[in-house]
């Protein structure tokens, strides 16, 4: 299967008064085609930063954007100038957002805003824009789509507005959808449909996800492959079973041991990480995670820990993870 | 379709069901329609809009009107007191002398003329001390003054608005410059920057007419509108400002839309219902402005009228041994009463466009 995206090396800098807030940090990874990628990390992990990074979308200044490579097939992404990477926005590389409430604008309808990415990108006449506006939103599960095009966003209900979102997304075929936690604001039955759709439409198309979301039930639901980030460092990678089977990094550990168990005793107090996130700006030395860990020791604190590879197609960074995959292993 | 749906999409009987009476009760209403219903829910708006409609209109008829003409001077002694309608109707001392009209309203002259002949209404406001019509000179004077207001308006709606979207917009030190731009023009007195234009303008406006087809009074709506877009950039980039941090922005940016297309497309839209309502407030203010300049003798040029003119003659004949007083009464109510007009309606529209301001300052 061939590589839709290919990002090497990643970080995004912002140099604020408060002093340079390190959002990512040597990010990389790659997305097959029909395949989905979850990124899961806590609020501020840099998820959305590293996506957006991608888009080309940071703003600059304050942002400092560096990579080796994001390869969008064979394309770096990063060689290219705004206006060309414009026109890659949308077409190639399409995007979904979290809150479908405000990002339609409120003043046009959903047609035109669907015609929008038509125009911009292959320049049909109205007629024609519509009628692909009209097939997009047919294939997203909207009945009547032709007469949908006419409303306003605020006659949609969010379930419909994310299903308009998705539409818009996918209306020029793009390589890589990335989905900016598509689900969180919705309710949990829409989610479920929501998140259904973007498989089915994945499967039709060929389309690589780039799913971003904290929300591990969705991504044991949707992705093939999962990346962890912590402080804006990938702290661990692993495909969707094995991750769940035996996590190999103590935070990957953390995070699957805050899921609210329905076997739990009553009056009980959930499972949390002790402590709180980092500040991006003044990082403690070596492992982000060490002030937090159970694990950690004077190593951990001396040097970021190098990446290891505990077993077959799995990577972490932590000093542990080969005693953390046996553990994992033997349970 | 339903059928063909359902199995398609696979969705269940009751969800379908759910999406279809949606569906059914669907028109799309935008926010301009919503904002006509509150409008016309607000009673004192609506009278507002229905006088503006109506004397806008009467404006526009002016030459078709049977009124006399606005220029004819009949030398008399003094001033002639209105004449009520119905102890006299109209005559036929109809004479038709105009200054240059442009050839449409010459048409409508003429066409006036082929239907009421000489008949013409009485002096129903008075005369001046020329012996021209009150009245006809008001209606004249408006389309001076409805016209000067529109035209300097939209200058300074073109101006305001694109200067402030792309300062707000682009943000950062270019709206830091722009801004101390708009600053550095706001400390000016705009007065004499009027007086100098025109004064120039003077100089030079055998040769501008000539060679550029601009008159005197293109220069008036230039200049004024040149003058009041500073307000209006000020408050479009604050609105803009806002605006570019919202998802839509970031939407429209990942779907590759380009800066000009960000700004004209989607957040220009955003802010007209502020753009509207600041856009009755500066009409009157253009439009007192005229009559200022006017006033001074700046303005409009005999034999042309505007409502600055008029004032001017009614000023005139305010003495302490007597007083014309329809000279300035009929006048300053027309004029007050339509400033009152835009300003009511403007007020009307904020709490139309913007419902969360209702009610507030």
């Amino acid at each position: 299967m061939a590589t839709a995206l290919d990002v090497r090396d990643l970080s995004v800098r912002f140099d604020t008064q408060h002093g340079n807030v390190q959002a990512v940090d040597s990010v990389s990874f790659i997305i097959e085609e029909g395949e989905t990628l979850g990124l899961v990390g806590e609020s501020g992990s840099g998820k959305s930063v590293s996506s957006l990074a991608v888009m080309g979308l940071i703003p600059s200044p304050p942002g400092v954007v560096t990579a080796d490579a994001i390869l969008l097939g064979d394309r770096d992404l990063t060689s290219l100038n705004a206006e060309a990477l414009r026109k890659v926005r949308g077409k190639e590389v399409a995007m979904v957002f979290q809150d479908p409430m405000t990002s339609l604008n409120p003043l046009l309808t959903v047609g035109r805003q669907l015609t929008e990415v038509l125009e911009v990108h292959e320049g049909l006449s109205q007629r024609e824009a519509y009628q692909r506006a009209a097939r997009g939103l047919g294939d997203v599960g909207i009945p009547a789509p032709e007469d949908r095009l006419a409303a306003y966003p605020h006659e949609l209900s969010g379930g419909m507005r994310q299903r308009v979102m998705i539409a818009m997304a996918l209306l020029c075929n793009p390589k890589v959808l990335i989905a900016d936690e598509p689900s969180t604001a919705l309710d949990v039955t829409i989610q479920a449909q929501i998140l259904e759709l973007m498989k089915e439409l994945q499967e039709r198309h060929g389309t690589a996800i780039l799913l971003i979301t904290h929300d591990l039930g969705v991504v044991a639901g949707m992705s093939d492959r999962v990346n962890v980030m912590y402080a804006g460092r990938i702290v661990e990678t692993a495909d969707t079973a094995p991750l769940f089977d035996a996590p190999c990094h103590p935070y990957t550990q953390g995070l699957l041991g805050s899921i609210p168990d329905l076997t739990g005793v009553a009056g009980e107090d959930l499972y949390s990480i002790p402590g709180q996130p980092p500040d991006l700006a003044e990082l403690p030395p070596g492992c982000a995670f060490a002030p937090r860990c159970e694990r950690a020791r004077d190593e951990c604190t001396a040097a970021v820990p190098a990446t290891l590879e505990p077993a077959a197609d799995r990577l972490s960074a932590c000093l542990d993870a080969e005693l953390l995959a046996r553990e994992g292993g033997a349970r | 379709m339903a059928q063909a749906n359902r199995e398609r999409w696979d969705l269940g009987g009751t969800q379908m069901e759910t999406l279809l009476t949606e569906v059914a009760r669907f028109k799309g209403e935008s926010l301009w329609q919503d904002a006509w219903r509150r409008l016309k829910a607000n009673r004192a708006s609506w009278w507002a809009l229905v006088f503006l409609a109506v004397f806008g209109s009467v404006s526009i008829l002016a030459p078709v009107l049977p009124l006399p003409s606005p220029t004819a001077i009949d030398l008399q002694i003094e001033p002639q007191p209105p004449v009520a309608p119905w102890t006299e109707l109209g005559n036929d001392g109809y004479r038709r002398e105009y200054w240059d009209l442009n050839a449409l309203d010459e048409g409508l002259v003429s066409l006036r003329q082929s239907v009421f002949g000489d008949w013409q209404f009485s002096n129903w406001l008075g005369t001046d001390a020329k012996g021209r019509d009150i009245l006809s000179r008001i209606i004249w004077g408006s389309r001076t003054s409805i016209l000067v207001a529109i035209a300097a308006t939209i200058c300074s709606l073109l101006i305001g608005v694109s200067y402030g979207a792309t300062s707000g917009f682009l943000g950062g030190r270019i709206d830091n410059l722009m801004m101390r731009i708009v600053d550095v023009l706001y400390s000016i007195p705009f007065i004499f920057v009027v007086i100098f234009l025109i004064t120039i303008v003077n100089e030079y406006r055998t040769e501008l007419e000539d060679n550029w087809g601009i008159n005197r009074e293109v220069v008036f709506y230039v200049v004024i509108g040149a003058i009041y877009w500073l307000t209006m950039a000020r408050v479009v980039r604050g609105q803009v400002l806002s605006l570019r941090e919202t998802e839509f922005v970031e939407a429209a940016r990942v779907v590759g839309a380009s800066s000009a297309r960000i700004i004209f497309v989607h957040l220009v839209p955003n802010v007209l219902s502020i753009v509207i309502v600041y856009l009755t407030l500066t009409i009157p203010a253009v439009m007192l402005f005229e009559a200022f300049l006017s006033f001074l003798g700046l303005g409009i040029e005999p034999p042309k009228v505007s409502w600055g003119l008029l004032a001017v003659d009614g000023a005139e004949v305010i003495n302490p041994v007597r007083i014309y007083w329809w000279l300035i009464v009929f006048p300053a109510a027309a004029m007050g009463s339509t400033l009152l007009a835009l300003n009511v309606l403007g007020d009307g529209l904020r709490d139309a466009l913007d419902p969360k301001l209702r009610g507030k300052d």
